[in-house]
């Protein structure tokens, strides 16, 4: 099996005596849901920013497959080298640049090739002809992705005024636009309703098939995560308690207990643990 | 109003917006670096003066390899004026600010009055304390409005520095709000970690905010010693004043902002001066700030910071 397009081994992250993240192993491929679930505190968000250079990992190598420059160890490089790599990230709470229109902030996710073809923008001053193709170009790309999200309404409103939900969209149309191999959503259904969630599946699940991409999902909700996700990881207490397929992990009895914490008493009546696997294979948000 | 009185009344006005236009140039430094990095750059009113030593020094280089023809020579003082400005400030945010970028606010900020002084002292011990004229690069002007006894008259160096000073205001906006440089130093801004995670080298486009306030201060620079024909080592204390009280009049962090307080500070100072005492403008200009601020806590564009809870 060839080299997977993000690989991490080892991966461990100390703050001072707290071991946030022991020994994390995971991989995430090209084309690929990979989720990474568990209960709260259990170091998922404390992976996603040592993946994209935000931490330093105390140890663990971090490597990207990637195409052109061949295998990179993300933890060596400077945050926003991290980017230009192509792994990008979204956040829990989301990060939008507030004043900025929501195709500014799509442009500004196609910065690195736009001051290379502006020399630092002053071509850009100058109103010279391969910049001017080059801002076309970005000013369609950004849209693609505007109407492709459903955003054509909003395109020129200033992204702060902007909805919950449609702000979700932004977000992830800004990670799209920066033309990632590893697309990283910390909670993307977070704050979503029902309906908005199926259609954020939806969107994953037509992003994967369309652009082949690799994407990492931190998330909650056990529906979409079920639903979409190719290959689960499991972390609990900064340790990687489980992996595999989404009907794998909606039987492991580790998750189970890692989800529900373990019964007091022995003696549980069999019908109420069979419910309390069934909750956890339905998946409710725990 | 009679017409002399008109005329006194225009003869100010174009005074103050010379003298505005140079202040305004001078805040887009102090703006554009609070904006960026939320820190008062106290050694921009050095880095400015810097930039009129630089041109002090140029146009007598020039003269004394026989270039004198004007547009010549001015081109070349505010190219030389502008790269080694830049060069100042470029470094001062290296040595100075960039090593404090994790630390408390206060730092950077005690950081910058150091840099200040020991600017000062710089250019005191390596150039003298004595103020260095400069014979005058532009003469004449053209008399708009001749009526008893009265001459309205716009001298050519006031008309050069206003189109000189309102071009590289309208340049310089178009440069943030339209090119790739300009979104990722407004994108800086607003978020600075979402930044580097698109792939934006923050430290750079912070080094280049300091790199463009500085060249904005050098013309200010090579503007005023053409202006007044002397300058000193002093000069960037009161104009870095000035220009901070022009960038927090008009909203401190707001580009049109930091132009339109400019104005408004060299239109005080001139009518002032003219009406009433040239010995009070300073409390003039510093009472209307104290006032804007009383009712406009944010400055006149400036924008509230509304935080959600």
């Amino acid at each position: 099996m060839s080299e997977p397009l993000l690989n991490v081994t080892g991966l461990t992250m100390r703050f001072g005596g707290l071991v946030a993240v022991d020994g994390v192993n995971l991989s995430a491929d090209t084309g690929r849901i990979t989720a990474l679930i568990g209960p709260n505190g259990a170091g998922k968000t404390t992976i996603f920013n040592c993946l994209t250079g935000f931490y330093k990992p105390t140890s663990g190598e971090l490597s990207l497959a990637h195409p052109t420059r061949g295998k990179v160890s993300l933890q060596t490089l400077p945050g926003y080298q991290v980017a230009r790599h192509g792994v990008v990230r979204t956040f829990q709470n989301i990060r939008l640049f507030p004043r900025m229109t929501v195709l500014e902030n799509l442009l500004v996710a196609q910065h690195v090739g736009l001051m290379q073809k502006s020399v630092l923008g002053i071509a850009g001053l100058l109103g010279l002809k391969g910049w001017r193709t080059a801002q076309k170009e970005a000013i369609e790309r950004a849209r693609f992705w505007i109407n492709r999200l459903d955003l054509a309404a909003v395109a020129n409103e200033e992204a702060g005024n902007l909805s919950y939900g449609m702000q979700r969209r932004v977000e992830i149309a800004r990670a799209m636009n920066t033309d990632p191999l590893l697309l990283c959503l910390d909670e993307p259904a977070a704050g979503l309703n029902p309906r908005e969630t199926a259609a954020l599946g939806e969107l994953l699940q037509g992003i994967r098939a369309e652009f082949g991409i690799g994407i990492l999902l931190i998330e909650h909700d056990m529906t979409l995560v079920m639903g979409i996700s190719d290959h689960i990881h499991v972390v609990e207490y900064g340790r990687k308690i489980a992996e595999g397929t989404p009907a794998q992990i909606r039987t492991d009895e580790r998750v189970i207990k890692a989800y529900l914490g373990e019964p007091d008493e022995e003696e549980l009546p069999p019908v109420v643990a069979a419910d309390i696997a069934d909750v956890a294979g339905e998946g409710d948000r725990v | 109003m009679d017409a002399s009185a008109l005329g006194t009344f225009l003869q100010y006005l174009i005074n103050g917006i010379t003298l505005g236009a140079i202040y305004g140039l001078i805040a887009i430094g102090y703006t554009m670096v609070y904006g960026i990095i939320r820190m008062i750059n106290f050694a921009h009113g050095e880095i400015y003066m810097i930039g009129a030593f630089v041109a002090v020094t140029t146009f007598s280089l020039l003269s004394a390899l026989g270039i004198v023809a004007v547009p010549l020579a001015l081109l070349l003082v505010l190219l030389v004026s502008i790269f080694f400005t830049a060069a100042y400030g470029w470094t001062v945010e290296r040595v100075a600010y960039r090593p404090l970028r994790g630390a408390p606010k206060l730092a950077p900020l005690i950081s910058a009055i150091g840099m200040s002084i020991f600017l000062q002292n710089y250019v005191m011990q390596t150039q003298g304390s004595r103020p260095k004229p400069l014979a005058p690069v532009m003469n004449g002007g053209i008399s708009l409005w001749q009526g008893d006894g009265f001459t309205l008259s716009i001298s050519y160096i006031q008309l050069f520095i206003i189109v000189l000073t309102f071009a590289l205001m309208y340049g310089f906006t178009q440069l943030i709000n339209r090119t790739a440089l300009g979104r990722a130093q407004r994108a800086c801004e607003q978020d600075r970690t979402m930044a580097g995670l698109l792939g934006i080298n923050v430290d750079r486009t912070i080094s280049l905010t300091f790199v463009m306030g500085a060249a904005l201060a050098a013309v200010a620079g090579v503007l005023v010693t053409m202006y007044y024909g002397v300058i000193d080592f002093y000069i960037g204390f009161l104009a870095g004043m000035k220009a901070f009280t022009a960038a927090v009049l008009g909203g401190i962090g707001s580009l049109p902002g930091a132009m339109l307080g400019g104005l408004l500070i060299g239109l005080i100072e001139a009518f002032f001066t003219g009406y009433i005492s040239g010995a009070y403008k300073d409390v003039a200009s510093f009472s209307v700030l104290i006032a804007v601020l009383v009712f406009r806590p944010t400055g006149l564009l400036g924008r509230p910071d509304i935080e959600k809870v």
